[in-house]
């Protein structure tokens, strides 16, 4: 039972995670009608400039504020020297000039940081669990990841739902041109959503990176993940975006700790050693093409215009 | 191609020469290397055409084509593994896998367009990689050697690299030719028209699910021929050949070469991977300008190397 | 009335709160041109999306030539000889003009799994393709690249299209949208000329054109039929003038 419980959390925990990365990534497409294939850069970005600067400083939250700025930095760098060129621009386009984008992170980080990848140790004061139910130890930092998470994903809601720039935003994801008419910054505006989108990735991307990775391609890994979520939740949907996450982050968690057993069941026992992790590896997918012949604009479809 | 002597159509017919006669200049002392180098060309030749059958001509962006090269090269793989090492049990295995899962992604994603089909394609595609390369009996991760090279009738030896690469060239060319046939055709025509406006096709009677679903299985079955040729060329298979970014590599060679013409993309085929040799001697660093070029295509020479080349006009003007 | 070409009864269409269609019925006879007029807002656009098959009534019936097409698919619809043409050009803009058209006739001479034959070469598709250019005044732009042409020239080729599948009967949507004076004129000529060949039903704004072509016309204000019948007739009915004519005649250049 407290196995069952503790993944549970580790899927509530990865959901939140890829919540971050396809929030921006839904985001950007939602506001600036772009594809933007290089978001899982952004994410490995965040990662290095992390795992770097924590050992510069010698203190992780300090570390991971600088990479978080960091990232910021590069991101809205980017939309000015690149984005600003696409938008308005065949979807074709948008993907293969991103695509560049990939590749020239990817050289840009190995030549920088070299091929071998990074580690961020965590702080002892994290490296420990804390009792969740009586009886249930889980880790400290992945129940951080957590709070940090909701706290962002609160903090989100706010500001879409409740403040004037979410407004404009929500504003600007149903109708571009008629918010640039009324004379909002438009290019302000843009500049900004998409640095915010870059902030996004770049937390999820340094907050993972304790405990899964810090390296090349670690980016182009996690966009399938969440381009599957940001389908299922429907493009331009940040509420989308939350329970496709969620579903996705417990359905890949509990199903490849369960999926094993619950082979064993129906197979022998060697069927089901081989079986179970590409069955497990496909469980996404499947949920992906369900929603698609069910409900093919997503869960929660934004109304564009 | 229309059959006037422009410097892109010359440049085109040279092109084709040189391939054909490398060999003979191999033969004749050029470097071996070269040899080793174009048969890959040729063979990623043909997967970047078939790609452009949808890609350019159909206007469907899939960003899971390399899953085909990895279903051929798999079914040969597999095959050769448990001891089946026929060509002519190999192949068209390969061929029929590939235009299976075509059949069963296409219907699927087809049914959407624009980002949910680049994201669909995409995803299909990237489970296609985690299938196999959960496949621990066939190497899993660390992929699958193969011993024997599809075996065909006896004076063909497909071990015999000169052998080989007449094969792959010979292959790539029909395939060219077969792509060229079919654009043109009442069913290219239909393609076309739907990447064009696909509501108007709609309108005017064409039920244009059906024929974009056929072109996308047609597609799919060109590449996993590549794919089987792959196979036999480094006699080796891994999951890595599948992985979404390779096919991001296919679509950089035909967008570089030049998506409106058929033979666009085996230009970029040719370039790329050129470059990529000429360059690699030079810094280990070079794909760092490979993004920005792709960038700067996209954004100022959307014609590739083939439009490029097409503009050039040489003596009275029209 | 049964014997009409294309038969309208109870057709219905709402979008959320609007009324598009509303108890709308008219019956359009073979060989007539019936013009459907109507302030904007009458629903004229979405009684022809009905009628072309973009669109799905909520309820109502449509029967063309006998047959019952009411749900039918579009691509059905043009196969049966119900034709549109669009009041925003919707052409194939990167393919030459020959092309397009061409592609109008392929969608009604079979089925479209021919993989070999060159499609440009085959005269079955090219010849009809240059006939109804020729019936434009458009054949010596065949070649040209569709983008390269004036709007005019578009809506030309979106005829030119309509007619090339030969059909039985058209579906206009204000095919004068966006002409000047001469282009108007050259139109009106045209659509003159093709009444003799095909049944029309003909949506428009421009009060000259529909009084110089229309053997009846069919008055639609929020979506329902207020009149029927000549033009001299709808001219004179009081209730008409009182709903449309009235801004209309400003304009009218008859």
């Amino acid at each position: 039972m407290t196995l069952f419980i503790e993944q549970c959390l580790n899927g509530l925990q990865f959901g939140l995670l890829l919540f971050l990365l396809a929030a921006g990534l839904t985001l950007v497409f939602g506001i600036m009608d772009l594809v933007n294939l290089a978001h899982g850069s952004l994410y490995m970005v965040g990662a290095y400039l992390a795992a770097t600067f924590a050992a510069w400083t010698g203190s992780f939250v300090l570390g991971a504020l600088l990479a978080l700025a960091g990232t910021l930095l590069v991101g809205m760098a980017v939309e000015v020297v690149v984005m600003r060129r696409l938008y308005g621009r065949d979807h074709l386009d948008h993907v293969l000039g991103t695509f560049g984008l990939i590749l020239f992170f990817d050289e840009l980080v190995r030549l920088i940081w070299g091929p071998e990848g990074l580690s961020l140790p965590l702080p002892s004061w994290l490296n420990t669990s804390v009792t969740i139910l009586p009886g249930v130890d889980y880790s400290a930092y992945k129940f951080a990841i957590i709070v940090v998470t909701l706290a962002v994903a609160t903090g989100l809601y706010v500001l879409v739902m409740r403040t004037r720039v979410g407004m404009l935003i929500r504003a600007g994801a149903s109708n571009r041109e008629m918010v640039g008419a009324l004379g909002v910054n438009i290019k302000l505006l843009f500049t900004l959503v998409f640095g915010l989108g870059a902030a996004l990735a770049g937390l999820a991307g340094l907050m993972q990176a304790p405990i899964l990775t810090v390296q090349i391609g670690m980016g182009e890994n996690i966009l399938i993940l969440a381009f599957v979520i940001t389908v299922i939740g429907g493009i331009g949907s940040i509420r989308g975006a939350f329970v496709a996450a969620l579903l996705v982050g417990f359905i890949d968690t509990v199903g490849r700790s369960y999926l094993p057993d619950l082979l064993r069941l129906i197979l022998s026992p060697n069927a089901a050693a081989t079986a179970a992790p590409a069955l497990s590896s496909m469980l996404i997918y499947l949920l992906m093409a369900v929603v698609l012949v069910v409900r093919p604009e997503g869960l929660f479809p934004a109304v564009r215009k | 191609m229309s059959g006037a002597l422009t410097v892109r159509n010359i440049a085109v017919i040279a092109l084709m020469a040189a391939l054909a006669l490398l060999p003979v200049y191999v033969g004749l002392g050029g470097n071996a290397f070269l040899l080793t180098l174009f048969t890959r060309i040729a063979i990623l030749g043909l997967a970047a055409v078939s790609l452009n059958l949808i890609l350019g001509y159909g206007g469907m962006m899939s960003f899971g084509h390399a899953a085909y090269l990895g279903i051929g090269g798999y079914a040969v793989g597999i095959l050769a593994h448990e001891g089946i090492t026929s060509g002519f049990v190999q192949w068209p295995v390969a061929l029929a896998a590939s235009a299976l899962f075509a059949l069963v992604i296409g219907a699927l994603s087809l049914r959407t367009r624009g980002v949910y089909f680049i994201m669909i394609t995409l995803a299909f595609a990237q489970m296609a990689y985690y299938v196999v390369a959960g496949l621990a009996r066939y190497g899993g991760d660390d992929g699958l050697t193969i011993y024997k090279r599809s075996q065909f009738f006896a004076p063909l030896n497909l071990s015999n690299k000169v052998q080989f690469y007449y094969v792959c060239l010979a292959l790539l060319f029909a395939s060219i030719y077969l792509v060229h046939r079919l654009v043109n055709s009442r069913f290219g025509m239909v393609v076309q028209g739907s990447r064009s406006n696909d509501g108007r096709m709609r309108a005017i009677g064409f039920p244009t699910y059906r024929y974009r679903l056929v072109c996308f299985v047609i597609a799919g079955t060109l590449c996993g021929l590549a794919g089987a040729l792959i196979a036999n060329n480094t006699d080796f298979v891994s999951p890595a050949m599948m992985y979404w970014t390779r096919s991001g590599d296919l679509i950089i060679m035909a967008v570089l070469g030049g998506m409106g013409s058929v033979i666009g993309p085996l230009i970029g085929a040719v370039a790329l991977l050129v470059l990529e040799e000429a360059l690699s001697g030079i810094t280990e660093y070079w794909q760092i300008i490979l993004g920005p070029l792709l960038l700067l295509v996209v954004l100022f020479a959307r014609g590739g190397i083939d439009g490029l080349l097409s503009k050039i006009r040489v003596g009275v003007a029209r | 009335m049964s014997g009409s070409l294309l038969h309208v009864e109870n057709l219905a269409k709402r979008f959320a709160g609007i009324v598009a269609s509303d108890d709308l019925g008219l019956d359009v006879e073979t060989g007539e041109l019936h013009a459907v007029i109507g302030p904007n807002g009458a629903g004229k656009t979405t009684l022809i999306a009905q009628l072309g098959g973009q669109l799905v009534p909520d309820a109502g019936r449509i029967v063309f030539a006998g047959s019952d097409i009411t749900t039918l698919p579009m691509d059905a619809r043009s196969r049966l000889g119900l034709a549109r043409s669009f009041q925003i050009t919707s052409l194939f803009l990167d393919l030459s003009v020959l092309d397009n058209v061409a592609l109008a006739v392929q969608a009604h001479a079979g089925h479209s799994f021919r993989f070999w034959r060159d499609a440009r070469k085959e005269k079955e598709l090219r010849e009809p393709a240059r006939a109804a250019l020729a019936r434009v005044g458009l054949a010596d732009r065949a070649d040209r690249v569709t983008s390269a042409l004036s709007h005019g020239e578009h809506r030309l080729i979106e005829l030119a299209m309509a007619l090339a599948g030969r059909p039985r009967m058209l579906l206009l949507d204000e095919p004068m949208a966006g002409l000047g004076p001469e282009e108007s004129a050259r139109m009106v000529e045209m659509l003159r000329a093709l009444k003799k060949e095909v049944t029309i039903l003909l949506v428009e704004h421009d009060m000259g054109a529909v009084f110089a072509l229309a053997d009846r016309i069919t008055v639609l204000v929020y979506g329902r039929v207020i009149a029927t019948g000549a033009p001299a007739d709808i001219r004179s009915n009081a209730a008409v003038r009182d709903a449309y004519l009235g801004e209309a005649e400003a304009t009218d250049h008859v």
